[in-house]
């Protein structure tokens, strides 16, 4: 008795299977033939280009028959008749299937990838999309990849062909247009045949399509008995690995996938070629040759905010899904930003007046200050002038930085310490050349007290409050013994501070100092001797150069004897 | 009216009138300034050496201060400090989580940091006592990811997050000192003022906001891009700003003249820019895009003066040394290389 019950079971299980795949059918059916349709369209379309090329050729032809003298006033008749100028690409309506609000990164792409394509396959714009007879057979809706590169560089005004390439080949690798006899995703700028990929399947209608789809697609490649369709050896393995992983499940995949095919064998002949080389390149482009670069990847940062997490396509042949909506797990709904309060906007408010208040620089001035910065140092950067000695880099010859360590600084380097304070500071050979200077003035005390700061600025928050401590004392308290020259509001400003030390506290008497610093001493350090010795590269006798020149003076006067000369001449080489 | 519209409606009148008052700066655009200098030659760099090593995406270098070591972070859970002359790893430091989007390099030599999905901005110590690398902060505050850090010294660092807010923290005590909230979308980037009292940070609301570090307040707000910033940095002189945005541009901000000065564009550079540098004089401007190249700028003629094609994949990060001797990409293909 226990038996019937469950048998009914069955057979209820079963019916209802059968209804659902009815109706999965059914909704397969209405996709496929929403997608013949496309390409009937697609078709006639071709059909009318060809039709009205001929009509073109006729007319040219006749034209050139009308005109046999054309030659001579050719070029008065170029320069009377202005050539039709090539539209811009933002004057013609979008075809691109991308919402227009959506910002996400992918999609601005999307759109600028969708209005070239839609151009390029424009009727009287594009490029010449024509079936080709070759052996037995006919190759329906294709163009040569010379084709494309020629029809970019001239209506998107590219002079360089590469990157015409360059571009043409980001296109491919999205898979926009796609060769048809090869599983690599790539433009070639030869005959190689390629063929444009049906919106259906266009990156930007957010495919992110299951493995179940995989396997029901690879499935029935091997279900149909065609050179084309054969499996590449990396799909025979995605395969086998597929069969292992839903194992439990591959009878149901199985089904669909001869469903697949008796629908596909329906279809005529000429259209089945198109819509399976189109499939296949959407496979390709999810479910690349191994070493090619995946395109579908996204950024981990981006695609947590992605706008539309149920826009998804998950589903190519239309499956039902499996238990709730499967919502990919790196989509989730996002925060989209802090919403804004009536204390955001009050705070915005005053925020803007503050920037109302700002007194601003024109423009005339920050671009110069902008072109003297750069003019100044262009000779310092490697990227500008070439470096002597070369750069380590690239001749492999550590010269260069051993220079630069050595206590003798270049010339170069000596005249940077005169381009700003601030530029002979960050140089370790500049700072100590300042000091010096300073100490023969008696007023190091500045150029210390400001080093000190800047050392305390940087030490562990448990040290701070002692190092200002020490500071104060050395540099700013009653008979301290390196006593600064601050004004009293900074002084005020600064004792407050130290009652509760911090990194900043000094900052106000600092920047005085600093600026004190500026004005006066470091316009003098410049105009000083130590300082122009060093740039003029001007030799002291005292050094060891000044004995050598002495040396080369006595051996001169010796005598032009032979013994002489090589003493001469041993001097001159050492 | 009702409250919120009004008060929308003013800061929208005094947002008008901060834009009359810009347009009364311009006297001359920074086009008509620079007429008068011609372009920068040709910049043709070559790859000098290829750092190989990392197994996945990288996502991030930083070069160390007055070196030729570098370190950079990828998903395969590493970081590798490099010793770019040589190609020698001087460091390889296994991460708690593999999904790290930022690195940085001490100036002193002695920290690098790295953060990602974790929320966290781990410190680890190169040159501890028994030669070991290891741990030895992990700032955790953040409800968001981390998406960039830079040290201001060995005991301060600041952090971007996916949470909106950038934080400068303590090192010490592992704790945050300062929050700068202001941005309205997942800050991205952030950079340091060469003077190191400001920072600067470029955030997916398509904004850039200078901060004061030690006033906590946001000194000026930067917008004009359409889509998320996601690369900023210092013209060197430390005076105006540089942003890179997925709308494929990048731009140029003067923070005297409080507005934009040029923006960098081209209708066949289709791809975002993930990462930019400026050459140690600023003339030119060094952008890695989505489409797997670096495009170098004209920084004053707004020209492109060299396009650098090596990679395999998305160009993620670009820093140029501190000598300005050379310029470092790391990519998606898990390769750095150098070039000059």
């Amino acid at each position: 008795m226990a038996e019937a019950p469950q048998q009914q079971q069955e057979v209820k299980e079963e019916e209802e299977e059968e209804e659902q795949q009815q109706e999965v059918k059914e909704e397969e059916e209405e996709q496929q033939q929403e997608m013949e349709q496309q390409e009937k369209e697609q078709q006639e379309k071709e059909q009318q280009e060809e039709e009205n090329q001929e009509e073109e050729q006729q007319e040219e032809e006749q034209q050139e028959e009308e005109q046999p003298d054309s030659s001579e006033g050719s070029e008065e008749a170029k320069e009377s008749v202005p050539m039709p100028k090539a539209r811009p690409l933002l004057s013609m309506r979008s075809m691109s299937i991308v919402d227009p609000e959506d910002k996400s990164p992918n999609m601005i792409v999307y759109r600028k990838i969708e209005d070239i394509v839609t151009r390029i396959q424009d009727e009287t714009e594009g490029v010449p999309i024509r079936t080709v007879k070759s052996f037995m057979t006919k190759i329906p809706s294709v163009v040569t990849g010379a084709d494309i590169v020629q029809w970019m560089m001239k209506n998107l005004a590219i002079e360089d062909p590469a990157e015409a390439m360059h571009i043409g080949s980001l296109i491919a690798a999205q898979g926009y247009f796609f060769p048809i006899s090869d599983h690599v995703l790539s433009l070639k700028d030869d005959g190689t045949f390629y063929r444009f990929q049906a919106p259906y399947f266009w990156p930007s209608n957010c495919w992110e399509p299951e493995n179940t789809d995989y396997a029901i697609y690879l499935c029935k490649r091997t279900m149909q008995n065609k050179t084309r369709l054969e499996l590449a050896d990396y799909e025979a393995e995605n395969l086998a690995r597929l069969q292992r992983a839903f194992a439990r499940k591959w009878e149901f995949i199985y089904m669909q996938a001869e469903a697949q095919v008796k629908i596909d064998r329906k279809k005529d002949k000429t259209e089945r070629k198109i819509l399976d080389s189109q499939e296949r390149a959407f496979w390709d482009v999810h479910r690349p040759v191994p070493g090619c670069v995946n395109t579908t990847e996204m950024d981990i940062r981006k695609c947590r905010r992605m706008k539309n997490p149920h826009r998804v396509k998950k589903s190519v042949y239309g499956l039902a899904e499996e238990g709730t909506q499967a919502q990919s797990p790196i989509h989730t709904p996002s925060h989209l930003g802090r919403k804004g309060t009536k204390e955001d906007v009050e705070k915005e408010i005053s925020f803007l007046n503050l920037q109302l208040d700002r007194h601003c620089m024109k423009m005339s001035k920050v671009a110069d200050s902008l072109m003297t910065y750069t003019e100044q140092y262009m000779e310092y950067d490697p990227f500008v002038t070439a470096t002597e000695p070369s750069n380590p880099w690239s001749s492999d010859d550590p010269s260069f930085w051993d220079v630069e360590a050595s206590k003798e600084p270049s010339q170069q380097r000596v005249r940077k310490w005169g381009f700003s304070l601030q530029e002979a500071l960050k140089d370790h050979a500049g700072q100590e050349l300042f000091l010096k200077f300073l100490e023969s003035e008696f007023s190091s005390e500045n150029l210390r007290f400001w080093l000190a700061v800047q050392d305390m600025k940087r030490r562990p928050q448990q040290e701070v409050a002692q190092r200002a401590q020490e500071i104060w004392t050395e540099f700013l308290a009653e008979g301290a013994p390196s006593s600064i020259n601050l004004d009293s509001h900074s002084y005020e400003r600064t004792s407050h501070n130290l009652k509760d030390p911090g990194r900043y506290s000094y900052v106000d008497a600092q920047d005085h100092i600093y600026k004190l610093m500026k004005s006066d001493s470091y316009a003098r350090f410049l105009r000083s001797n130590l300082y122009q010795d060093l740039l003029m590269a001007r030799k002291k006798p005292e050094t060891e150069q000044g004995r050598r020149t002495s040396l080369e003076k006595f051996t001169r006067s010796v005598g032009k004897s032979l013994t002489g000369k090589r003493l001469t001449g041993l001097m001159q080489s050492s | 009216m009702d409250e919120m519209d009004q008060l929308r409606k003013e800061a929208d009148s005094i947002k008008d009138q901060i834009t009359a008052a810009r347009k009364a700066g311009q006297d001359t655009s920074l086009q008509e300034a620079v007429a008068g200098i011609t372009v920068v030659g040709r910049v043709q760099l070559k790859t000098r050496k290829t750092l190989r090593g990392h197994l996945a995406k990288i996502y991030a270098m930083h070069w160390g201060t007055d070196t030729t070591l570098c370190v950079s972070a990828s998903q395969d859970g590493k970081l590798i400090v490099w010793d770019s002359i040589s190609t020698n790893k001087v460091n390889a430091i296994p991460l708690k989580s593999s999904w790290v989007m930022t690195c940085a390099y001490a100036p002193s030599g002695n920290l690098v940091a790295c953060g990602g999905l974790d929320n966290m901005c781990s410190i680890y110590n190169l040159k501890g006592k028994d030669g070991n690398v290891k741990v030895m902060r992990e700032l955790a505050a953040h409800t968001g990811y981390l998406s960039c850090c830079r040290f201001l010294s060995d005991s301060e660092i600041i952090t971007s997050s996916g949470d909106c807010t950038c934080v400068l923290w303590d090192i010490e005590t592992g704790t945050q000192k300062t929050v700068f909230a202001g941005h309205q979308g997942d800050c991205m980037s952030l950079a340091v003022s060469p003077d190191f009292k400001f920072f600067i940070s470029g955030a997916c609301d398509f904004t850039a906001k200078l901060w004061d570090i030690r006033e906590d307040a946001c000194r000026q707000t930067f917008s004009g891009h359409e889509s998320d910033i996601n690369a900023i940095g210092f013209f060197p002189n430390g005076n105006a700003v540089i942003t890179g945005s997925d709308d494929a541009t990048c731009k140029l901000y003067d923070l005297r003249a409080d507005q934009e000065l040029i923006t960098y564009q081209d209708s066949s550079i289709m791809c975002g820019v993930t990462s930019l540098a400026p050459s140690l004089s600023g003339r030119l401007i060094l952008a890695g895009h989505d489409d797997f190249n670096v495009n170098i700028w004209d920084t004053l003629k707004a020209e492109r003066v060299g396009v650098l094609a090596g990679h395999d994949n998305r160009v993620s990060c670009i820093g140029v040394s501190t000598d300005g001797m050379a310029c470092c990409t790391g990519s998606w293909d898990s390769f750095l290389k150098i070039w000059n």
